[in-house]
């Protein structure tokens, strides 16, 4: 802002001080958010930690479960992970191998598990960032004309289908799309791949390879798109019909302006605060949000990996990704935070 | 009811008859609401069902051993609903299966509710250091995403029934305590609070008398949207092989269907109800709780 330097006049000057202390405001209420974010992420390491040493009985049985049989192999393995050692210390160690980038090590790959999960995160980085942009699109769109117009047939579609997508296990629906477009039903051949993220034939990297990409990724995309619509749908429709009555809209319709433009200038910049923070929200979710998509659509992404990690069961795996999925909604949650109070100065209290 | 006004009426009988006037009031209200009273009808379906269970259908139809139909065959006249891939009744596991649905989504809800209802009351009655200090674990399970939680918990701890409901139960109540507590921290500031305050009341009485009765229609509300993600949790759980192994739930059989390749197999009768069962039982829990919070908090009536 550069009026500071414009005028020498107080009105200048006040404007000026009014800036810094909006500023200052803001730093302050960023600076409690992240504050607050780093004890999320302590308590959740913390958590990470007891969880898999101290819940029930021997740590070592159940960091390798049905893999050590004699005692011997019990001692190498409890001596190999620091297992012997005091709770406090083994604790300490954990936090330092984590500042290392050390998450352990993957028995089902025979790889660290920070190398498997760099692996693994771009497939699901491509599935559900897409799905979430396009249902973040579709959803918004939908949300605004059926707040706008209620009780209209649009209206009855969007919230009686948003209900039902809401009520539907998200991995069912895939199940129900992969039975119709990738089996066939009766004569109907299927036209999409079953699974996997291209066929094995093909260089990915080539435009070829995108196109095949693309088209192993369409019936994916379509089920998260549609599991994820419903949720922005229903809160933009909630957060436009919290408007309407709002007096500024009678302002805007008193000026004379058309209808449209009432929604469109008016009423929705101001309903998508809360959409926005959602989505936001929701992009931490990127890792716990797939887990069953993958799976059944054979994605070798980070959901893929926690099924074939819980079927080991690899627990080194288990815990990185538990970890790794919590501090990206953390961080997100975090990110949705600054946005909103930025946005919205009235919720920098 | 009565025309000529009987004097002798203690305080109790008084709150009792206002009480009753309340509930058909809301009854009535509730009634008003289309959905519903549609979603009130197919849940008391599926609980007969559940309840019936023996009755509908011998339970020897769950053995593997004595199962008489053949592998994943089509719907017929002796099996309505087609058979598994070890030749048992789909209809037969579908009737079965709803009792294991519902109840660990009536059980996972009871813990939920109980946990929620305990650390919202006191985390915003009391306040002070114990509270923020409850707020923010609050706010922390509410964060963190639940299927990789639940996962974890469910791996840990073992796959049975009970496990399965305290997995569900423990990882569910953060909605419910943040609603209370907020309800709470309202309530606390309202001038007959204040004024029973003032004239000596204590804590127990104070929370029992003013502020457990001012939060229950909300939890009530709560409950049955908590229960359709009960229920939906189980389903995916369940699906991901971590439910009980030795019992059948619709999640189970979709497991199950999945793994012995119904779906490529185009078994449509083993795929299908089950999912269809749950979207029902989990859309009706949806829409009565929505009935419900409209009857019971008249701001949201305008909707």
């Amino acid at each position: 802002m550069s009026i500071v330097a414009a005028g020498p006049g107080a009105a200048a000057a006040e404007a000026a001080e009014a800036t810094r202390r909006r500023r200052r405001g803001y730093g302050r209420y960023a600076g409690v958010k992240v504050l607050g974010a780093l004890g999320s992420l302590l308590f959740m390491l913390v958590v990470n930690f007891f969880l898999f040493r101290v819940l029930p009985g021997d740590p070592a049985r159940t960091l390798g479960r049905g893999r050590l049989s004699t005692p011997e192999q019990l001692a190498e393995f409890k001596k190999t992970y620091g297992l012997d050692e005091p709770v406090l210390q083994q604790f300490v160690t954990y936090l330092g191998n984590l500042l290392h980038g050390d998450l352990g090590y993957s028995i089902l790959f025979h790889k660290n598990v920070s190398e498997v999960l760099l692996e693994r995160f771009w497939p699901t980085l491509l599935l559900v960032g897409t799905s979430t942009v396009l249902a973040a699109a579709i959803g918004v769109w939908l949300g605004i004309r059926a707040g706008w117009d209620r009780a209209s047939p649009l209206d009855r579609f969007t919230t009686g289908g948003s209900l039902t997508l809401y009520s539907m296990p998200e991995w069912w629906l895939g199940l129900l799309l992969i039975a119709a477009f990738a089996v066939g039903i009766g004569p109907l051949p299927g036209i999409f791949p079953t699974g996997g993220l291209h066929s094995v034939d093909v260089d990915p990297a080539s435009v070829q390879g995108v196109l095949d990409t693309a088209w192993h990724l369409t019936l994916p995309v379509i089920t998260l798109t549609l599991a994820y619509l419903a949720d922005y749908a229903l809160i933009m429709r909630g957060s436009l019909i919290d408007e309407l009555r709002s007096d500024y809209l009678t302002t805007a319709r008193a000026k004379g302006l058309r209808d449209v433009k009432v929604r469109d200038r008016h009423a929705v910049p101001n309903a998508l605060l809360p959409t926005t923070t959602v989505v936001a929200l929701n992009f931490g979710f990127v890792v716990a949000g797939a887990i069953t998509i993958e799976t059944i659509f054979s994605i070798p992404g980070l959901g893929l990996l926690t099924t074939d990690a819980l079927a080991v069961p690899d627990y080194w795996l288990l815990q990185g990704v538990f970890m790794l999925s919590s501090a990206a909604v953390i961080a997100a949650n975090l990110g949705a935070n600054l946005l909103y109070g930025w946005l919205d100065p009235r919720v920098r209290t | 009811m009565s025309t000529t006004p009987v004097p002798a009426l203690t305080a109790r009988q008084l709150a009792r008859r206002r009480r009753r006037a309340a509930f058909t009031h809301s009854w009535r209200r509730f009634r008003r609401s289309r959905t519903g009273t549609a979603g009130l009808l197919v849940l008391a379906f599926f609980v007969l069902v559940a309840l019936c269970a023996p009755l509908l259908a011998p339970a020897e139809g769950l053995q593997v051993t004595q199962a008489t139909g053949g592998v994943l065959e089509p719907p017929s006249r002796e099996f309505w609903l087609g058979t598994d891939a070890n030749g048992r009744s789909v209809l037969t596991l579908l009737i079965w299966g709803a009792r294991i649905s519902l109840f660990v989504g009536l059980m996972a809800t009871l813990i939920s509710m109980l946990i929620g209802t305990l650390i919202g009351l006191t985390s915003g009655y009391f306040g002070g250091w114990v509270g923020a200090v409850l707020f923010r674990l609050t706010e922390w399970f509410l964060v963190i995403p639940f299927l990789p939680l639940a996962i974890v918990l469910a791996t840990v701890l073992g796959r049975s029934l009970v496990n399965i409901v305290i997995v569900i139960g423990v990882t569910s109540w953060p909605g419910t305590a943040l609603l209370i507590r907020s309800q709470v921290l309202s309530i606390k500031e309202r001038p007959y609070v204040e004024r029973a305050r003032a004239l000596g009341a204590g804590h127990r009485h104070l929370i029992g008398r003013h502020l457990l009765p001012n939060v229950v229609p909300i939890v009530f509300a709560n409950t049955t949207l908590t229960v359709a993600i009960a229920i939906l949790s189980e389903t995916t759980l369940s699906f991901l092989g971590l439910g009980d192994p030795t019992r059948v739930s619709w999640g189970s059989m979709l497991d199950e269907a999945y793994s012995v390749g119904a779906i490529t197999t185009g078994s449509w009768w083993y795929f299908v109800p089950p999912g269809v069962c749950v979207v029902l039982v989990v859309l009706s829990f949806t829409l009565v709780g929505q009935a419900l919070e409209e009857v019971l908090n008249p701001k949201l009536r305008e909707r």
